[in-house]
């Protein structure tokens, strides 16, 4: 399959304004006849459901949550980043467009990002338009700072609390739809498969979550904003609920995955307390422009350092980011931060139960500034790590260690974010396009909007005006038959011949996420994801086997919907370990214990991997395809990162 | 500081509210639990008692929850006869068994108020918010009619007091705690955060009538005085913001040419 991005040619300044130029319009009379169907109302599908119903066409948006405000992206702590330049300090479109083509290891799609660059500076003038309280100055104007290492000021933020912010002005807009009868929600709806006839997305199957109703809802337009696939992994940063069932659903039907190996770990997370664990929790990584990692240089001070840390010498500390990178030291790149915690972990020095966890240290930084400023810097992170684990930041290091964060593969899309199936777009953390191997801070939810306030909006537009409507009838044989294998699937999994001795989804979600953190996880071997993959397919066949779920499908059922999802990530699982094994070197995210530099550190291969791996659906058990969409960099020319 | 201080594993009874829908009377059930460890979160406890419901083949009990970082609003329910449990401003999903002790009784209900009917045991329907929300919670803009960004300045004090406002995580912890089911705290906290920024003065008048006309057609009570809201709320979100919006309801009541249509409510 040939993979055409479709983005336009010439001078990449203006390809984003000629292309909109070129694009059909709709006419305003005609719009509300279209009907647009939006999964997941997170950054991304709550800004493009909202916009869609402003323009006037006819959308119905699901999401599985009780309401669109509760989506993950409001966890989202750090900021988001735009190209303003506001504090004149050398920022513009250009540079946060090359930051984030290295920052993503060149394996992303120049134009894609140049345009994400671009269309920055208006989510901020929309975003403080719907009255996101930003940070400000005393001056009243927007407070900017720097995050993740980055060379300028360009991220705005609210306190600790972005995303939340963020998501409440889409939300709003969204709810301002909603009463103006443009936009209808379906909160506790979840989507299980995809309706393709001729070529086309044509609508989608759901279940009602609190009814158990599985229902078809057809479209003239598909839009998936269903955020990422961390779950897989179990112990991940991610909301309980996230999961990858609608993005693989659509994978099923025919949509390629692209890069689903890409998995970012992020370094400042507090680590694992025991065995009923069942999320992890993100400390922002401004935290690291204060602390100072270490760990105990010789292992017999480990016991030690564990009990009272502050008993440990200066000189008896491996302050390895600052010993290993003079010139980042602590702000080095998530990637390079989360690999060093599990080096020093691996090799015995790792502190606290279980050796998994090394020490960010705010003691010299209180004795130069105080406890107050410290507290006015991170006073309710220090809160939060109190409340979880009963140690006082301020007295004693904080424990962090690497967890799974986001990640930046998902559904192949091209420049107007529509996948392979024509109809089916893919918005925010789902889609594949602009993180390249490795995601910078703040950019997750700068993509998000920018997804769905700035892109979709045009591109579903220009799609619905030269394909015009989609609806087939309904007893269409791709609609019975869509309705009908959904609704096989949810008997199955309530009636799995071993269910009575089974165990439960949760269970097969643990064991799953421990074959993905050991073998899949920070760095991966060809040895151990041959075995990932024979092992992950083990663990299918005795889910299929022996899950246990009881209650009915026609009720709320928690359990149900979580051996839904178990069911998928058991696929994506084994296919992320496919791509992972098939991509021979070290790229952003992607550690090949192959492909080492002489000094241990990455070793991309430009000349074999330049490419997007876009895989497709062969039927269950059968082994997918690879297709690859070759990357060209005409603007910024590929080097090999180096933060020594 | 307990760290790394080897830690002792609890013995639980829970009476834990079960009913199987909105339709169903309901009623407290009694589950013994062992093996809790103190590190584990509030949440992570009723993990442990499905899975072994699920072994010994009962349905496990359903509750709302989500993020699990105390923001995304999806968990919550009454602990011992206080929303979100014991600890101050700490959300159940934040809350750890370290709070607890070895033999507890714990008592846990939903939320309970007439506007927030019972899905499944500890899941309450919290569409009613949602439809607040609607009715104005919002500034009327479209995508891409923005001025640039800081051609709006707001004095910090404002933006600050603003967002005291807007960190409302909606989880309805509030009405739980209120006497009256009151919705005041949710409403005030976003008639609150637009109200204090010049992108929110044009609608600040019809926003709030209408937002207190669809509280109360939710069947929400009124604001009694009790401060049980601010108590209960896990972000700390001042009753004072209740009186600014009786500052504006006033305002707007008597200087309003329309007064907002009493809208039915669905449910």
């Amino acid at each position: 399959m040939e993979l055409k991005s479709n983005a336009p040619g010439g001078p990449i300044e203006t390809a984003w304004d000629r292309h909109r130029f070129e694009m059909k319009l709709v006419n305003p009379a005609n719009r509300r006849k279209f009907q647009v169907l939006v999964v997941g109302t997170g950054l991304a599908g709550a800004s493009a459901a909202a916009t869609l119903g402003e323009l006037g066409y006819s959308v119905k948006a699901f999401c599985f949550q009780d309401s669109p405000r509760r989506a993950h992206s409001i966890a989202a702590q750090g900021g988001i980043n735009a190209a303003k330049n506001y504090r004149g300090d050398g920022d513009s479109i250009y540079r946060l467009f090359y930051d984030t083509v290295k920052g993503g290891d060149y394996r992303s799609r120049e134009r894609n990002v140049y345009r994400l660059a671009q269309v920055s500076v208006d989510i901020i003038d929309q975003c403080v338009a719907q009255g996101v309280p930003f940070a400000r100055e005393y001056g009243g104007l927007l407070d900017n700072r720097s995050f993740g290492g980055a060379q300028v000021a360009r991220t705005f933020y609210a306190r600790g609390q972005t995303g939340q912010q963020l998501l409440l002005g889409a939300y709003q807009a969204l709810e301002r739809q909603v009463e103006l009868g443009t936009v209808e929600m379906h909160p506790r709806t979840e989507m299980l498969d995809l309706i393709v006839a001729d070529d086309r997305a044509r609508g989608i199957v759901v279940r009602d979550l609190v009814t158990g109703k599985v229902e078809v809802f057809q479209g003239d337009a598909v839009v998936l904003a269903t955020g990422g696939y961390g779950n897989v992994f179990f112990l991940s940063t991610n909301a309980m609920g996230s999961n990858c069932t609608a993005a693989w659903r659509a994978h099923r039907r025919g949509a390629l995955f692209a890069n689903p190996c890409y998995v970012q770990i992020h370094p400042t997370c507090i680590p694992i307390h025991g065995e009923h664990q069942s999320k992890l929790t993100l400390m922002s990584e401004s935290l690291r422009n204060d602390g100072r990692v270490w760990v105990p240089k010789k292992k017999e001070d480990i016991e030690r350092a564990s009990k009272d840390p502050n008993s440990i010498a200066e000189g008896d500390r491996d302050y390895y980011l600052e010993r290993k990178y003079p010139s980042f030291g602590n702000l080095v790149p998530r990637d390079i931060a989360s690999r060093n915690a599990k080096e020093v972990c691996d090799a015995g020095r790792g502190v606290g139960p279980g050796g998994q966890g090394v020490y960010l240290d705010f003691r010299d930084a209180i004795n130069r500034l105080g406890d107050k400023v410290i507290a006015e810097r991170y006073g309710n992170l220090f809160e939060m790590y109190e409340r979880i684990t009963d140690e006082n930041p301020y007295r004693v290091p904080m424990r962090i260690y690497p967890a799974i964060h986001y990640t930046m593969g998902g559904l192949w899309v091209d420049y107007n974010l529509m996948s392979n199936i024509p109809g089916l777009f893919v918005l925010g953390e789902a889609n594949f396009s602009d993180h390249g191997a490795n995601r910078l801070g703040a950019s997750a939810l700068m993509q998000g909007l920018a997804d769905g306030y700035f892109v979709a909006p045009y591109t579903v537009a220009d799609y619905l005006a030269k394909n015009g409507h989609a609806k087939v009838a309904d007893d269409h044989p791709a609609v019975k038959e869509a309705l009908g294998a959904t609704q096989a699937h949810v008997h199955r999994l309530l009636n799995t011949p071993g269910r009575a001795n089974g165990r439960s989804p949760l269970a097969f979600h643990k064991a799953l996420g421990q074959i993905c953190w050991n073998k899949v996880g920070m760095a991966r071997n060809e040895a151990g994801l041959t075995e990932a993959i024979s092992e992950i397919r083990a663990l299918r066949d005795e889910f299929w086997k022996e899950v246990k779920v009881l209650g009915s499908g026609e009720s709320f059922n928690e359990s149900l919907v979580l051996a839904s999802r178990v069911a998928d990530f058991l696929e994506l699982g084994e296919l992320m370990a496919r791509d992972a094994l098939q991509r021979k070197e070290s790229c952003g995210g992607h550690f090949r214990e192959e492909s080492q530099q002489p000094d241990g550190e990455a070793k991309r291969d430009d000349e074999n991997f330049t490419f997007v791996g876009a895989w497709s659906w062969n039927g269950e058990g059968a082994l997918p395809e690879l297709h690859k969409e070759n990357l060209a960099f005409e603007y910024v020319k590929p080097s090999q990162r180096s933060y020594k | 500081m307990s760290q790394n201080t080897a830690t002792q594993s609890m013995n639980l009874t829970l009476h834990i509210w079960r009913q199987k829908n909105a339709a169903d009377k309901g009623g407290f059930a009694t589950y013994k639990l062992g093996g809790v460890s103190p590190d584990s979160s509030f949440l992570e406890m009723l993990d442990q008692l499905n899975e072994e419901l699920i072994g010994k083949g009962e349905e496990p009990v359903a509750f709302d929850h989500d993020c699990r970082e105390g923001i995304c609003g999806s968990c919550g329910m009454v602990v011992n006869g206080v929303p979100h449990g014991p600890e101050v401003r700490t959300t159940t999903c934040q809350l750890h068994m370290r709070k607890f002790h070895d033999g507890d009784e714990l008592w846990l209900e939903p939320w309970r108020a007439g506007a927030f009917p019972v899905v499944r045991d500890l899941v309450v329907n919290r569409d009613a918010f949602d439809r607040i929300i609607q009715a104005g919670g919002y500034v009327s803009i479209n995508t891409s009619s923005a001025q640039d960004a800081n051609l709006i300045p707001v004095p910090k004090v404002n933006a600050d007091l603003a967002m005291d406002a807007a960190q409302c995580i909606g989880c309805g912890a509030c009405v739980a705690a209120c006497p009256n089911a009151s919705a005041m705290l949710f409403t005030a906290a976003k008639v609150s955060h637009l109200g204090l920024l010049p992108q929110g003065q044009p609608e600040r008048g019809p926003r709030v009538l209408a937002m207190v006309a669809q509280m109360e057609a939710e069947g929400f009570g009124g604001c009694t005085n009790h401060g049980e809201c601010e108590a209960a709320c896990p972000k700390g979100i001042s009753v004072n913001f209740i009186a600014r919006l009786n500052r504006d309801y006033l305002k707007a009541a008597v200087t309003s040419r329309e007064v907002p249509e009493r809208r039915t409510v669905k449910r």
